[in-house]
């Protein structure tokens, strides 16, 4: 058992090569609850590499990740049986692709969407499952009435927000996003970004972000990881590294970003 | 070739024969659970019963009295082109009376008249994954049969909920086996999945085409997948018979004339004519299943 | 008139003896003869053979001949045959290097040892029908060249191999049984031994339609035909009694192998990879389709994105079965009044339920 204050997640020396190619190289890191974490750096960083592995969706060539379960146990993700992999990942943990496709059922309605978690943990009356996707939607800005609309039928930005709805309805403690505002329309990006916001300070939320974008990242992060070429080259608190980065590679990221 | 002289008891060579017997141990020894076996090409077509009659092949000894059904009838081409397979190849006895055969083979039905100890049911099964249309790869629908991980298929009974205010499968209605398991029930309509629970008599499912195995040993708990709210109901006809009276049993319509004229009779002949035979001497009728 | 669902048996019956009468057509034309079938409508007896995975030619063109011509029943006939027959071993496996060539042709070379061999072929034929095939035409006989005693007919793939240009064929692990597609089930996923069994006798149609999908860009492998080689091999078998080998005839068997595109990584120098087709008999379509298709479902394997359906194992290797597919498309022909009468009730029930809803509506 370990303290409250202990991380709840701990990675430690991770890598991942594909073939000749530098996936992740040797990164270690370590997320508290309620902590956000952004993972910043241009295409071909490696952060979409470090996100896949750090939600065990990758296995490393080396290096291991621990989580502390909601019994209070530590463990070790890559020594998981299926069955405990997968519980995990849809009650503990949410996943927000940038792809809405890979994370919802595009024929389902956005109910049955929201209540798959619900059903797969056992949830066997209807009205209720009903009523708390219901609930959810509301949350997330989606209209009680579109509830047995697909996604199919839906805009960019409320695909996304039935993602997050989809995600937070078994309480996860941590969330994975992969570029969750890539390709949506400015406005719709601020709507998204206060909501992912205000979530993560109501239901103290952890989150792994990942992110070219240097906005979103100050906008939602407590703290910071700049990797390039596999590795890590930079990180901090948010605030300081974009306001004062060190590094030559930091300071460039920067300076285009307020260039534009 | 054409003369069945030439050919072993029952078609299958024993070798084949004993590897499907070792493929209904283990069906037996896990219920519901689906064994891959080496389904051997049949004089008949697949999606014809070739599961059903390896299987029957299979469990048939020289004393055994054989009845084959199809839609629950006796005089189904289908049927009847089984059973006289079976009376060529294995010379045995054969009947079209539930209560006498002591291993029946069914296509879509199981008969009305309570089935007992020492009989055995074989189910023709076309698709034996009762996910596959929610996932069609085997390789992933293998393992959420593995790790249970089935709320899947209740999203598919929330979106019929959803869509229609009741769950809207009226036939293969999936069931639970004693609580692990999911299954398909076979074509079955849903209104004999109650007959399948605690049942007295063995149940070997056979897919000759997708090469699978599964059992139900007797007395096996079978519950049909709802919700606490929007229990499983069983198919209700809102007649009876009209050739036999019989009421609160699976009835066919038979289109009579062109003008919209129709007929509703038991879907079980054997059922039917051993009624009107002996009115007084049949079973009563099976009234609504309570769970 | 509710009788009329009974009697199937005298229908049966009754169906069948048409369907005898049909069979013999017109029966003041000369009944076909299965001799007549198996010499002079030998590809046929060669689809049937190799789909239904049985090598005699009588019995093919028995089937061919109670099938009224329909190949996949041909093909049904043999296989469910097939079924009763008693396995008592496995032959060795065929040295087609070794084989008497009756065609050999490779378009990766202009000329190559052993020579290009072209052998009974359409190729080159204009395809104009022909009025003297009505009758009986006298067949000009064809020349004849003697064999050289030490002609060498080397595989390409071989030529390549020597100066390691091509992937090396991958070896048995350590003397791993070969699987058998017809003694177990088929597991995903599967390895090549059971893939190119399952092509092997999988439909030439469905095959065709593959391989010529990956042409057209939905999985490409820039393919070579590298050689397709007809004729007849010996087949060997060592009984146990005996403990060493004896042979027990010759079988025609076509082989084609695909040079296809290469690849290469750090550990290893860029070469060509491999797709391979063999048949019973003399179906050169279907061994080409089927060395494009094995090809395309290597693609795991090799590294390649899983992107089109030649390429994607489970679909494949699920639909080839042309007993299988023709079995269950046929079997809708079936009664399934039980079922459609669950699904009539629901739809009249949610009918009823549409219009309350309606006239619901319309009052308020």
């Amino acid at each position: 058992m370990s303290t409250p204050d202990a991380p709840l997640l701990v990675a430690e020396g991770l890598s991942k090569r594909y073939g000749q190619r530098i996936g992740c190289a040797d990164v270690s890191l370590g997320i508290h609850e309620g902590e956000v974490v952004a993972v910043v750096g241009e295409s071909g960083s490696g952060k979409s590499t470090l996100l896949g592995l750090l939600s065990t969706q990758l296995l490393p060539d080396a290096g291991n990740v621990r989580y502390r379960m909601r019994s209070g146990d530590e463990r070790n993700l890559f020594a998981l049986g299926e069955a405990e992999r997968r519980f995990l990942l849809r009650t503990d943990w949410g996943f927000v692709h940038q792809d809405a496709r890979l994370g919802l059922r595009m024929g389902v309605s956005a109910g049955g969407n929201v209540g798959e978690r619900l059903m797969a943990v056992g949830w066997r009356h209807y009205g209720r499952i009903r009523a708390e996707a219901e609930n959810w939607l509301e949350r997330v800005e989606i209209a009680r009435e579109r509830i047995d609309d697909c996604p199919s039928a839906f805009s960019g930005g409320m695909r996304q927000r039935l993602q997050i709805a989809k995600n937070m309805v078994t309480r996860p403690r941590l969330i994975f996003m992969d570029e969750p505002t890539g390709g949506l329309d400015v406005s719709v990006q601020a709507r998204l970004l206060d909501l992912i916001r205000s979530f993560v300070g109501d239901y103290g939320l952890a989150a792994v972000i990942v992110t070219h974008d240097l906005a979103v990242a100050r906008l939602l992060s407590h703290r910071i990881i700049v990797m390039r070429h596999g590795r890590v080259i930079e990180t901090g608190l948010t605030d300081q590294v974009l306001d004062d980065p060190r590094e030559p590679y930091t300071q460039l990221l920067v300076a285009s970003v307020l260039q534009v | 070739m054409s003369d069945a002289a030439h050919y072993n008891f029952a078609y299958l060579d024993e070798q084949t024969k004993r590897m499907i017997r070792r493929a209904l141990l283990k069906a037996v020894a896990i219920p519901g659970y689906q064994v891959p076996f080496a389904s051997r090409e049949m004089p008949m077509p697949y999606g014809w019963g070739t599961g059903g009659v390896q299987v029957t092949a299979s469990v048939l000894g020289p004393d055994d009295i054989l009845k084959v059904i199809d839609q629950g009838a006796d005089d189904t081409t289908n049927a009847v082109s089984i059973r006289k397979f079976f009376e060529r190849t294995a010379g045995i006895a054969t009947t079209t009376h539930t209560r006498d055969a002591t291993v029946i083979q069914t296509r879509h039905r199981i008969p009305e008249a309570p089935l007992k100890e020492g009989q055995i049911l074989v189910y023709q099964v076309p698709i034996p994954e009762p996910l596959r249309f929610l996932e069609p790869r085997e390789t992933e629908t293998r393992r959420q049969h593995a790790l249970e991980d089935y709320g899947l298929m209740h999203v598919k009974l929330y979106e019929d909920i959803a869509r229609h205010g009741h769950i809207a499968t009226t036939y293969a209605y999936p069931v639970k086996v004693d609580d692990r398991y999911i299954m398909d029930p076979s074509p079955t309509p849903k209104f004999d999945n109650p007959k399948m629970d605690m049942c007295p008599a063995l149940q070997l499912f056979g897919a000759g085409r997708e090469k699978r195995i599964y059992a139900l040993p007797p007395y096996t708990k079978v519950v049909s997948l709802d919700f606490e709210d929007h229990p499983f109901e069983r198919t209700k006809f809102d007649r009876g018979c009209e050739l036999c009276g019989a009421e609160g049993i699976y009835l066919d319509e038979v289109v009579t004339d062109d003008r919209g004229g129709c007929m509703y009779v038991c879907s079980d002949t054997d059922y039917c004519e051993g009624r009107r035979a002996a009115p007084h001497a049949a079973a009563p009728p099976i009234r609504e299943a309570r769970r | 008139m509710y009788v009329a669902v009974k009697g199937g048996e005298a229908a049966i019956a009754a169906a069948h003896a048409l369907l005898d009468k049909e069979r013999r057509g017109e029966p003041a034309i000369p009944e076909l003869t299965t001799d007549q079938i198996r010499e002079q409508l030998a590809l046929a007896v060669d689809r049937v053979m190799c789909e239904g995975s049985l090598y005699d030619r009588d019995l093919a063109a028995l089937a061919i001949k109670q099938a009224r011509g329909d190949l996949i029943e041909a093909i049904f006939l043999v296989r469910a045959y097939r079924s009763t027959l008693p396995r008592f071993g496995y032959a060795t496996p065929i040295d087609t290097g070794s084989m008497t060539i009756r065609r050999r042709i490779s378009a990766t070379f202009k000329d190559l040892p052993g020579g290009q061999v072209l052998g009974p072929t359409f190729d080159y034929t204009h395809r104009l029908l022909d009025d003297r095939r009505h009758g009986a035409a006298p067949v000009v006989q064809p020349l004849r060249k003697a064999v050289e005693d030490d002609a060498a007919v080397p595989h390409v793939s071989d030529l390549l191999g020597e100066q390691g240009l091509i992937e090396p064929n991958p070896r048995a692990v350590n003397d791993e049984a070969v699987g058998d597609l017809t003694r177990d089930p088929l597991s995903f996923p599967a390895d090549r031994d059971l893939r190119l069994q399952s092509l092997s006798r999988g439909d030439e149609g469905l095959l065709l339609a593959l391989g010529y999908s990956t042409q057209r860009g939905y999985g490409r492998t820039h393919p070579f035909a590298g050689e397709i080689r007809m004729g007849p091999v010996e087949v060997h078998f060592v009984p146990e009694e005996l403990g060493f080998e004896v042979s027990l005839g010759t079988i025609l068997v076509t082989e084609c192998e695909m040079v296809n595109q290469f690849k290469g990584s750090a550990e290893s120098p860029p070469q060509f990879t491999r797709g391979y087709g063999l048949t019973f008999g003399h179906c050169e379509r279907k061994a080409m389709s089927m060395a494009l298709v094995d090809r395309a479902l290597r693609a795991r394997e090799l590294g390649e994105e899983v992107v089109a359906p030649a390429q994607d194992e489970e679909f494949v290797l699920s639909h080839t079965d042309n007993v299988q597919a023709t079995g269950f498309v046929e079997h809708l022909k079936l009664p399934h009044y039980v079922d459609f009468q669950a699904e009539l009730q629901l739809v009249r029930q949610m009918r009823c339920e549409w219009e309350a809803a309606n006239r619901k509506e319309a009052a308020e």
